[in-house]
């Protein structure tokens, strides 16, 4: 028994290994599937129809508004007080401005959008696949002769890829005009002069920037719901257990292709 | 001038029946089923199945728990691949079929599953047009028409504005027969159609099961394990047991099967098992098989 184990561990890394590589494997099938039908779906007189879109959206994006914009600007203003801290070391909180709104645009609106997004709807996903998959909902599509990746899979994503950079635009204003309110306060600087400040500081390219890692995290979000949801086993705990896991893979997921983008695009 | 021009798939004229597609007594086969076999991992599930269903006919799968009718179902139904066999569905083999001319031949079945497959974010009326709106360029209100019919004959009128959660067991079981039937199919797939209803409730289902075949004609396979049900509504019954077709048979002959394993699923007899001292001991250990 006592050799057992280590082959045993070795075997479950093995399996480990492989279902993660088979799990990645099927999300670029998503992927390429979800790209597919929405270009072949009309000719194919399966086209990815605008109403899936539209209510994905609202899920996706509309409805994540409130508390994107929460959020958001607490971090804008989070960041300003940081900022001044740390800046009044040197007598220098004058350039807050700068680290505020390049973090902002750059990073934390985008990253924020991103947790807060699959959290909401990432998970929501999940479960909403999970669901349907165990109450046979999925097998009912494919037996009517309706594509799951078309209608399940392709609206998702092509209203989160059109609604993260929306929202994560949104964020960047309401991050951006919250901490120009608390420095405008601190400071003694009036909101226009910040404003100024903020156009003159941040290049298109700062917010294009932060707008394309929205995209990759749309695309994060909606892969890893639905490589979850379609994974569940085992009922009600099933979907429970695989939404949780959706949750901890796409936030994971996020902040690592974070870092891995921003080492491409910006060293 | 196209000589041959395109027919869209609602246009299409039927098949002229094809002459392998016959059974010996000159029957049109709708499916056939040649020496099906499949595994789940290293266990085998399915033992050289056969079957042949009828145009027209009922026929109703029945076996105990893990006889593998749900597995046969799962492959009649083109969602699983079996490890070998043939399984034609209208004179195409579903398992060499490409995705697309698959989808063409789901498109002349419908299924009603077990517990329905009710999409939980439409409503019935939704639920039930579905397959309408997804395959046909009709328009919304034709749609809704066709739909109500449906319900209407299923007994489900006035109840269009009602989610899946709002519904009883005996509703779920009817709409996904209106939901399956909607497309006017050429065979009706029902998955345990009266399991779980009250008595009065089941023998509804088995009336409307009936009634449907006999005023469309559709072929209807049902897989149950509701002898009173099986035995009222089958044209053949096909007994299965542990993977392999014991007999495919009308009723009366079922019934009149000598053979023991018949007769214990017909009179809820369990199954006296031999035992095996050294199996018995080794499931007790958790031993593989040697």
């Amino acid at each position: 028994m006592a050799t057992a184990k280590p082959i045993e561990r070795l075997e479950r890394l093995g399996r480990g290994t492989v279902e993660a590589v088979s799990e990645i494997g099927f999300g670029a099938v998503l992927l390429v599937q979800s790209l597919m039908w929405t270009v072949v779906g009309k000719a194919r007189r399966q086209p990815v129809r605008m109403s899936a879109i539209i209510k994905e959206a609202m899920e996706i994006g509309i409805r994540a508004i409130p508390i994107v914009a929460i959020m958001s600007g607490t971090i804008g203003v989070m960041l300003a007080i940081q900022g001044i801290y740390s800046l009044r070391t040197f007598g220098a909180e004058q350039q807050v401005t700068y680290g505020v709104a390049v973090s902002i645009v750059r990073e934390f609106a985008p990253l924020i959008t991103g947790i807060l997004v699959a959290g909401r709807s990432g998970s929501a996903l999940a479960a909403r696949i999970g669901t349907m998959k165990i109450n046979q909902e999925i097998d009912a599509l494919v037996v009517m002769g309706i594509n799951p990746v078309r209608f399940l899979v392709a609206p998702a994503l092509l209203a989160a890829v059109v609604m993260m950079p929306a929202i994560t635009f949104m964020a960047d204003l309401v991050g951006l005009l919250a901490a120009g309110l608390y420095i405008a306060v601190e400071l003694e600087m009036t909101l226009a002069a910040y404003w100024s400040q903020v156009i003159e500081l941040v290049r298109p390219i700062d917010l294009f920037h932060g707008l394309m890692k929205s995209v990759l995290f749309a695309i994060l979000i909606v892969m890893v719901g639905i490589i979850n949801g379609a994974g569940v086993t085992g009922g009600a705990e099933g979907v429970g257990r695989l939404t949780t896991r959706s949750v901890v893979h796409a936030i994971s997921a996020i902040i690592i292709t974070d870092m891995l983008f921003v080492f491409v695009t910006t060293r | 001038m196209d000589p041959m021009p395109h027919a869209s798939p609602e246009e299409t004229p039927p098949r002229p029946p094809d002459p392998a597609a016959r059974d010996a007594h000159g029957g049109e086969v709708v499916i056939r089923v040649r020496d099906l076999v499949t595994h789940y991992g290293d266990r085998q599930i399915l033992k050289n199945v056969s079957l042949d269903v009828h145009a027209g006919e009922i026929l109703v799968i029945m076996g105990g728990s893990g006889s593998g009718k749900s597995t046969l179902l799962n492959h009649l139904l083109g969602l699983l691949r079996p490890t070998s066999g043939v399984i034609e569905v209208l004179g195409k083999d579903i398992n060499t079929s490409k995705e697309s001319e698959l989808t063409e031949i789901r498109r002349k079945f419908g299924v009603a599953f077990q517990g329905g497959a009710l999409f939980s974010s439409m409503n019935l009326l939704e639920n039930i047009m579905l397959p309408l709106y997804e395959h046909t360029d009709l328009d919304r209100r034709t749609m809704e028409i066709m739909a109500r019919m449906k319900m209407e004959v299923v007994s489900l009128s006035g109840f269009d504005d009602l989610m899946p959660a709002e519904l009883s067991g005996g509703m779920i079981k009817r709409a996904a027969l209106a939901r399956a039937i909607v497309m006017d199919p050429r065979i009706l797939f029902c998955d345990e159609p009266s399991a779980g209803l009250d008595p009065v409730v089941a023998a509804n289902i088995d009336d409307l099961i009936l009634d449907l075949r006999d005023a469309t004609g559709m072929s209807v396979v049902v897989v149950t394990h509701e002898l009173e049900s099986a035995f009222k509504i089958a044209d053949r019954i096909c007994v299965l047991d542990k993977g392999k077709v014991l007999t495919i048979a009308p009723v009366d002959e079922v019934r009149a099967n000598p053979d023991q394993r018949i007769q214990n699923l017909l009179n809820r007899r369990t199954e006296e098992e031999e035992l095996d001292p050294e199996a018995y001991l080794r499931r007790l250990t958790g031993e593989k098989e040697p």
